[in-house]
């Protein structure tokens, strides 16, 4: 028995929505509904089942409906036509009341831009699903408390969202949904708004926690990096229509149509090793602002020879030496910022690998990875290059492995190996959202 | 060429307000009454603590939201009020603000939230607002006076009409403004269209709200003059007074009086409005 099944969904968006339906459902394209009528068909004849405890990922890129696909299984958007069965029980069947104790007791939903209540504490937000389920406030503060603890948040019940980081901030929208223990998870682009590393990290205690909770889950995605790692199943969307449905190495080794081929070409040019996908946290970094002697002591601490110094917003200033520290704290300069030196090199997060070596050869400083708005995201030492080197002979990693590797290890608890494989430095990921709210 | 016919719109309104006045005297009367009473009640609390005992009050409020120059202010301002023995008039005009400001956003609020829920609501409301604001206060004056005779309900009324406009739209604005993913995790998690509105939508309108309780006082106050022109008393009599007996001395004194509750009560509401809004960040 399926947990989840759609069955012909559809979504039609536009003034006469019972009509674009009737032309799509005769095979009219899209487009032309569009054009002629004004009628967006969203969502086009959907049908899909997603067995209990498994994790199914829906990719596509932005407008292809998968938003809004994932919307109609709790009825946040009410379906033109077709059908939602949760457990056997027909969803578009339900009456008010019992649509709403569904969403309350079966069903959660983690946001991309988190939706948290900024008014409310950590704990009040993460206690809400049982706040409207009218469990008594002991239980639902203590069942919240576990939530958090799940998610790696205790200590942090009495803070406001506002006081988190982005990467914490959506612990919390998970924590919220897990709190009500719901048995199916709708997750709508839930890390598409995190830096690199903290995604990263975040994916990895996803995956530790699926393991561990076995709930049933819907994950949205346009990253096919993401969908290949936490995905038991993927389907593959374009124009509201899911083009293909499989388990992750088929879609990679047998694309079921040119735009399936097109779009994991695409992405797996960057995905085959980008910097971004290597990259692990600086271990410290110098604040623009500081003072020589203060630079000379935080260099001390790390036993580090070299550190970037950032500007507010991590945005990538320049390196300095403790030679160079040393010199300045003895000549009286006041700030850091004055004495940057420029000789390493940097890289965009979506440099291919291969392209790196040469630098790190030619530098001795890690290799910066910085955004396009000049913020310092990570940095590669050479040690972390010959381990991804090595990951990507060995095994699947985070590499192409799906394509080439006999074992298709992407799925199944290999996925987890292959995260650790890669050197990802989850503890880094924390000590990166720390200084955030430093 | 054929004469277009004269359409008599006026001389209908004016036999549609007899027919109003002819037929649901009792409507009229409930309605004096009503607001006869609560203007009592509330003239009678603001005249109760002597008035030392009032700006001491003022102050700490002003000083707890504020800052103690504010309650300097306050102190003094007010003091020059009770030293021009401008006092009792001063009182009478801060309880038919209060008495307008409390029946406009009764109003206001379930109106407001009513248009940001339904479109419809608010494709209709909108009009009627705009009539509220533009109609030149003096045309809606005459009915008012016809109806409720001279003194302060007319006053009143004309008030609300010219107070409730902002109050609404910038409830609905307010609630409008709530991130949709926000209103959508409250329904996700399974709530009632009313506990959505409560824990959520109204919350994070308030800074928004806010605004608008602010808007009505304001524009309540410069109404005060306009109803002192039909007996509703206060600081807007005696403006009046000073104006059409060309005593410069009482209109300046009292027109300063006016103004020196606009900076109070606007500065107390603001107050309120950026602790709504820090509330929300």
């Amino acid at each position: 028995m399926a947990a989840i099944k759609a069955d012909g969904l559809y979504k039609v968006f536009g003034p006469n929505p019972e009509r674009g339906l009737k032309l799509l459902q005769e095979g009219t394209p899209r487009d032309e509904v569009h054009a002629t009528t004004g009628n967006l068909g969203a969502v086009i004849d959907a049908s899909f089942a997603v067995q209990p405890g498994q994790f199914f990922v829906v990719m596509g890129l932005s407008g292809s409906g998968k938003s809004t696909l994932v919307r109609m299984l709790n009825r946040l958007y009410e379906p033109t036509a077709g059908t939602v069965h949760i457990d056997n029980e027909d969803v578009r069947a339900l009456g008010k009341e019992e649509l709403r104790k569904l969403r309350a007791t079966r069903i959660s939903m983690v946001f991309q831009s988190f939706a948290l209540f900024p008014h409310r504490t950590v704990l009040e937000n993460v206690a809400y699903g049982l706040q409207v389920q009218k469990v008594a406030k002991d239980e639902r503060f203590e069942r919240a408390r576990t939530a958090l603890q799940q998610v790696g948040l205790g200590g942090w019940e009495e803070s406001k969202p506002s006081q988190l980081s982005g990467g914490m901030r959506q612990r919390v929208g998970l924590a919220r949904a897990l709190a009500t223990n719901a048995d199916v998870l709708l997750m709508d682009e839930p890390f598409s708004a995190l830096d690199p590393l903290i995604r990263r990290d975040m994916q990895n205690q996803l995956i530790e926690l699926q393991q561990e909770l076995q709930k049933t889950v819907v994950f949205i995605t346009h990253d096919l990096n993401e969908a290949m790692l936490l995905g038991d199943r993927v389907a593959v969307m374009k124009d509201g229509q899911i083009v293909q449905d499989a388990i992750p190495e088929e879609i990679l080794s047998a694309p079921a149509t040119d735009y399936v081929r097109e779009f994991i070409q695409d992405v797996d040019r960057t995905r085959i090793l980008t910097a971004e996908t290597v990259m692990v946290d600086p271990k410290g970094t110098l604040a623009s602002g500081h003072g020589p002697s203060v630079a000379a002591r935080e260099m001390r601490e790390q036993q580090m020879t070299d550190m970037y110094v950032v500007a507010r917003n991590r945005r990538l200033v320049g390196a300095v030496s403790d030679r160079d520290v040393t010199e300045a704290a003895r000549r009286g300069i006041q700030r850091v910022d004055e004495i940057v030196r420029h000789d390493y090199a940097t890289a965009a997060p979506a440099t291919p690998v291969a392209e790196l070596f040469d630098l790190a050869v030619e530098h001795a400083m890690p290799i910066a990875v910085v955004g396009e708005d000049g913020r310092l995201l990570g940095v590669i030492p050479r040690v972390v290059l010959l381990r991804a080197l090595g990951a990507n002979a060995n095994s699947a990693g985070t590499a192409d492995g799906g394509v080439t590797g006999p074992d298709g290890g992407v799925t199944g608890p290999d996925a987890v190996g292959s995260a650790d494989a890669a050197p990802t430095a989850t503890g880094a990921g924390h000590s990166e959202e720390a200084t955030t709210d430093a | 060429m054929p004469e277009l016919p004269r359409v008599p719109l006026g001389r209908w309104i004016d036999s549609f307000v007899d027919l109003l006045r002819d037929n649901l005297p009792w409507l009229f009367t409930g309605i004096r009454t009503f607001f006869a009473t609560l203007l009592d009640a509330v003239e009678w609390l603001v005249h109760w603590p002597h008035p030392l005992v009032f700006i001491v009050l003022a102050a700490v409020l002003v000083f707890w939201l504020r800052s103690w120059q504010f309650s300097l202010f306050t102190v003094l301002s007010f003091g020059l009020i009770w030293s021009m023995d401008h006092w009792d008039v001063t009182m009478d005009t801060l309880a038919l603000i209060l008495v307008a400001t409390i029946v406009s956003v009764a109003i206001a609020l379930p109106v407001g939230i009513a248009a940001a829920r339904n479109r419809t609501v608010s494709q209709l409301v909108r009009p009627v607002l705009d009539f509220m604001q533009t109609l030149p206060v003096f045309v809606y004056l005459i009915p008012a006076v016809f109806f409720f005779g001279i003194g302060k309900v007319p006053g009143l009324i004309a008030t609300l009409v010219f107070a409730i406009p902002p109050g609404v739209r910038l409830t609905e604005l307010g609630i409008r403004q709530v991130d949709k993913e926000v209103v959508e995790a409250a329904d996700a998690f399974g709530s009632t269209r009313n506990q959505t509105l409560v824990r959520v939508q109204v919350p994070l309108a308030m800074a928004s709200i806010m605004q608008g309780v602010n808007q009505v006082i304001m524009l309540a106050l410069s109404m005060v003059v306009v109803a002192g022109m039909i007996g509703a008393g206060g600081l807007g009599g005696e403006v009046f007074r000073g104006i059409t007996t060309l005593n410069l001395p009482l209109g300046f004194e009292t027109g300063l009086a006016v103004v020196i509750l606009a900076i109070f009560l606007d500065r107390v509401t603001s107050s309120f409005r950026d602790r709504a809004a820090a509330a929300e960040a």
